[in-house]
């Protein structure tokens, strides 16, 4: 792990109305972690990413991407929505979407030619489903329409991955796939932040964990911070997970 | 004048020429444009437009007492832009949801316009006849004038949607993603809409306010259900509305001058109601023969299974067993052993049947999810 700082988040404050979501955020994510943001349904999790990917406006703060901001990095930067978030019954095939992945770096107006439907075939097979490139999507199972999620990400070929629960609604088989490429991808020296909702499975899977309730509760190594103490703050109520060390 | 008469004056009559070119050619921009407005979820957004429009038309009428079309209809377009844009204010700044959004200007404008014509009738000049053929559309109204506005309006629409053709796929299916990519959604919205609001406004005098919507969802909704491609769609669309504008003219005019919205709705319904029943893959009448099929294919199979269960417990895999142990397996049928006898799974010889090699290999194979794949 480097010591250079990947994500840097200052005094982020998010409001929908009256009510803050997130409220002054300081985060500072090294490169090569794989991070879990993890608090209580309508902590901000999703927020602090649609934030830091400009998705949302944020009331104040700022986001820099190794030291310059979000907006001049966007190509470092790699996004799995929430699989609920599109209508998977849009007229289109599996290779197709993950095509879209190749849209950013080639820019307005600019056609996909062979080279990009060759990086889009070689994502597929990552996630093991060339087999289903030409299926409609909305003939995939949850967990498959989740892998041409990721595939499509992959094909970005960024530097850092912010994923809005990728192992929602998947079957063990997925999940197990989808961890073993994120691990993939921090050995490649990849930064990946997950919004995570599995409590037991944290020290398993990621080495760093953010944990989040409208206010940042505490961030850093998943052996040193991942606590009874931590989760009490976070959730607010006496946690107690066995963690195996 | 009949159908017949009508479609052998097309090739020589100008008017008649004019009038299906037009109403052609809008089919064709609405349907192109229907998809991705149906896509987008923002089906009833072009009813509200439509709605929108009228008041502007009657203002037009009484600011400048002229009665031609491409100042009416300049009218229509500012006051559908304005109902549009407000639908969005609404959304943004209120908690009110979009359908809310969409019905109150929707009824607002149209309420408003329908005072404003009242008002115009009751004038004391002639001028003001005909005015109401913007209601339900009169395209025997139309003039080569029209028709050419018509014609650059869709290929400016077909260029835009050519060169944009990557990015609006993106922000039709994922819009938060299109963003993270670095495109400007906002940019690529207001120029979708500008264009269905113009395709609307271009549609009022040929089919009307009340029914233009139509012309937007039916050719799409129809389409959608031939492919799962979305090029071909937007293709299939605009096809399916430009055979709806002809038709429905081509009736309209041959039958006493018919008001052209309503029909060429009900044709462009006749196209949405064929799809939904013929289309192969989503069509219902496939889906209720698939249904069918599967279930005897479910019966035939849990039979073969049942005899397999018994046949397992020989040594002999082939030894045969009398036809009455079946009765003991709810949903036997003399028909499914019939069946199986003619896939060569099963042997039938008097009262005694055995299952064949292949028809225990294929039941020891039933459903073995893993092996699937």
């Amino acid at each position: 792990m480097g010591n250079k700082i990947a994500v840097k988040v200052d005094d982020l404050t998010v409001a929908y109305n009256y009510k803050p979501v997130l409220w002054d955020i300081d985060l500072e994510i090294p490169e090569g972690v794989l991070m879990a943001i993890v608090g209580p349904n309508g902590a901000g999790k999703s927020t602090l990413i649609k934030s830091i990917l400009g998705i949302l406006n944020p009331i104040a703060g700022s986001v820099s991407i190794y030291g310059k901001p979000y907006e001049k990095q966007r190509s470092l930067v790699a996004y799995v929505p929430q699989k609920g978030s599109v209508d998977w019954d849009f007229p289109t095939t599996a290779l197709d979407v993950v095509m879209m992945g190749t849209y950013g770096s080639l820019g307005w107006i600019k056609r996909p030619r062979q080279k990009e439907k060759k990086a889009a075939l070689e994502a597929l097979e990552k996630v093991g489903m060339l087999s289903f490139k030409n299926r409609q999507i909305s003939q995939l199972s949850g967990g498959q329409q989740q892998r041409i999620f990721l595939a499509r990400a992959l094909v970005q070929n960024a530097s850092i991955y912010f994923m809005d629960e990728p192992f929602q609604g998947v079957d063990a088989t997925t999940e197990i796939a989808i961890i073993n490429i994120l691990k993939e991808l921090r050995k490649a020296g990849k930064t990946v932040i997950v919004v995570h909702h599995d409590l037991q499975t944290v020290p398993e899977y990621f080495d760093w964990v953010t944990f989040l309730n409208v206010k940042k509760i505490a961030t850093g190594p998943v052996k040193d911070i991942f606590n009874d103490d931590n989760l009490t703050k976070t959730y607010g109520i006496n946690y107690k997970v066995s963690i195996q060390k | 004048m009949d159908i017949q008469e009508y479609f052998s004056l097309v090739f020589s009559d100008y008017t008649l020429r004019t009038i299906t070119i037009g109403t052609a050619t809008l089919g064709a921009v609405t349907g192109m444009l229907g998809s991705f407005a149906v896509l987008r979820k923002q089906s009833l957004l072009g009813d509200a437009i439509s709605h929108a429009a009228l008041p502007g038309i009657a203002i037009a009428f009484l600011i400048t007492g002229a009665k031609d079309s491409n100042t009416l209809l300049l009218g229509a377009l500012i006051s559908g832009l304005i109902g549009t844009f407000w639908i969005r204010g609404i959304i943004s700044k209120t908690h009110l949801k979009s359908d809310t959004a969409l019905g109150l200007i929707l009824s607002l404008f149209f309420g408003f316009g329908m005072l404003l014509l009242t008002f115009i009738q009751k004038q004391p000049n002639a001028n003001q006849a005909g005015l109401d053929k913007y209601l339900f559309g009169q395209a025997a109204t139309l003039v080569e004038s029209d028709v050419w506005l018509m014609a650059i309006v869709t290929g400016i629409c077909l260029f835009v949607l050519l060169l944009f053709w990557k990015e609006f796929k993106l922000l039709l299916f994922d819009e938060d993603y299109t963003k993270t990519l670095g495109f400007n959604t906002k940019f690529l919205d207001i120029l979708i809409t500008t264009f269905i609001v113009l395709a609307i406004v271009l549609g009022l005098q040929t089919v009307g306010v009340v029914l233009m919507s139509a012309m937007l969802l039916a050719p799409a909704a129809a389409a959608r259900q031939w492919t799962n491609s979305l090029s071909v769609m937007v293709v299939l669309a605009a096809i399916f509305g430009a055979f709806s504008g002809v038709i429905g003219t081509a009736i309209s005019a041959s039958q006493n001058n018919l008001s052209t919205g309503p029909v060429i709705v009900l044709v462009a319904s006749v196209f949405v109601m064929f799809s939904f029943i013929f289309s192969p893959s989503r069509g219902l009448l496939f889906k209720q023969i698939r249904f069918i099929k599967n279930r005897r294919d479910l019966k035939l199979y849990k039979t073969l299974s049942f005899m397999y269960n018994i046949a397992e417990t020989h040594d002999d895999i082939t030894h045969p067993h009398a036809v009455k142990i079946l009765n003991n397996f709810h949903g036997y049928t003399k028909g499914t052993l019939q069946k199986l006898v003619d896939k060569n799974y099963v042997i039938l010889q008097e009262n005694m049947w055995s299952l064949t090699e292949d028809g225990f290999k294929t039941a020891s194979n039933l459903y073995n999810q893993t092996d699937n794949e």
